[in-house]
């Protein structure tokens, strides 16, 4: 009888804390839902490391076509930075406005941050146009493939972000602000978010080591 | 009963939540996030044209503003704080940094070391041409 006891003890309190306490249960779904987004967002990041890792192995690997110093356009870089930027702040601002359930503030906040999500590729979009009419598409050389391919899936990934977006303002609109919704919220927050980090090592390794003569 | 808990144990929250709730608070820590990460970029953007430092010193600070800047977002976009109920979201955040260290370093070293080794083709003809 004393043998249980201590065994109960010792499995409510494993580290000894002195703070036993009746089994507590499952985590609450927001918070299991969250924590499995940010794998899921962590696992994205791994993927886009492998991104990077090629294009750090063939930036020298021109086969005599263009140097990056020859092809980036630093101004239209910080504009997509910026843009980004201040689309990810303004999807926070969404989440608090969900939170509070104001639906008026979160429907401004969304639409600035699709508007500026749109402009941000739009200027992705016209710089691509540009380089494949010179000439310099992701078939030119090695270089030009891994930087379309780590550039590029980014700019996938926004295009998505804008598809959840809009698709969040439908059901928020349809729905109302329901224990749900609210969950998909914060994942389409951390989605976003986390696609701004991406672009901050996009513009630090590709425009801005990679333009270095 | 459910309050003595919350007291006890702080249990955990959500990657991307809050634990305070005054809006005015939130929206700030925003703000004070969109500055700090504004501020960052703009120091990388004119790093990385200017002549006023030294030249080589200018690839690790864009690296080290870099690794700022994502800081800043982790901190004040996506609330990962040092806090016992972030323990969960600092642990998996910190084994995908592994993995990725792990294959970008890794990549860089192996590739860099076999270039090395074994030049490709152009540089073997080229070494023969000069010698």
């Amino acid at each position: 009888m004393a043998m249980t006891a201590t065994i109960g003890q010792a499995l409510a309190d494993p580290h000894h804390l002195g703070r036993a306490l009746e089994h507590p249960g499952p985590a609450p779904k927001r918070i299991v839902t969250g924590f499995g987004f940010w794998i899921f967002l962590l696992s994205d990041i791994v993927m886009f490391s492998c991104f990077f890792a090629s294009y750090a192995v063939l930036l020298d690997q021109t086969a005599d076509g263009p140097k990056g110093s020859e092809i980036f356009d630093q101004k239209s870089v910080a504009l997509e930075t910026v843009f980004l930027l201040l689309s990810s702040f303004t999807c926070g601002l969404a989440g608090i406005a969900a939170d509070v359930r104001n639906r008026l503030w979160f429907y401004a906040a969304m639409a600035v941050t699709c508007v500026l999500g749109l402009a941000f590729l739009s200027i992705e979009f016209r710089e691509f146009a540009d380089l494949v009419g010179r000439g310099y598409g992701p078939s030119r050389s090695a270089f030009l493939t891994a930087f379309f391919t780590l550039v590029g899936c980014h700019g996938l990934h926004v295009s998505a972000g804008i598809l959840w977006l809009l698709t969040m303002v439908a059901q928020v609109f349809a729905k109302g602000f329901r224990a749900d919704i609210l969950r998909r919220m914060m994942c389409f927050a951390l989605f976003w978010h986390a696609l701004d980090i991406i672009w901050v090592a996009v513009f630090s390794v590709v425009y801005l080591l990679g333009s270095a003569p | 009963m459910s309050e003595l808990h919350d007291l006890l144990e702080p249990g955990d929250v959500a990657p991307g939540d809050e634990s305070e709730h005054s809006v005015r608070i939130r929206v700030l820590g925003y703000v004070v996030g969109l500055g700090l990460a504004l501020l960052l970029t703009a120091t990388s953007f004119f790093i990385a044209g200017t002549s006023l430092v030294w030249q080589p010193s200018i690839p690790v600070a864009i690296i080290v503003l870099a690794i700022a800047q994502m800081g800043v977002h982790l901190v004040f976009f996506l609330h990962i704080t040092t806090g016992p109920d972030n323990a969960n979201n600092v642990l998996a955040l910190a084994f995908g940094l592994l993995i990725v260290f792990l294959v970008v370093g890794g990549s860089v070293w192996i590739m860099s070391n076999l270039n090395q080794n074994m030049p490709a083709m152009d540089q073997i003809m080229q070494m023969q041409t000069r010698g």
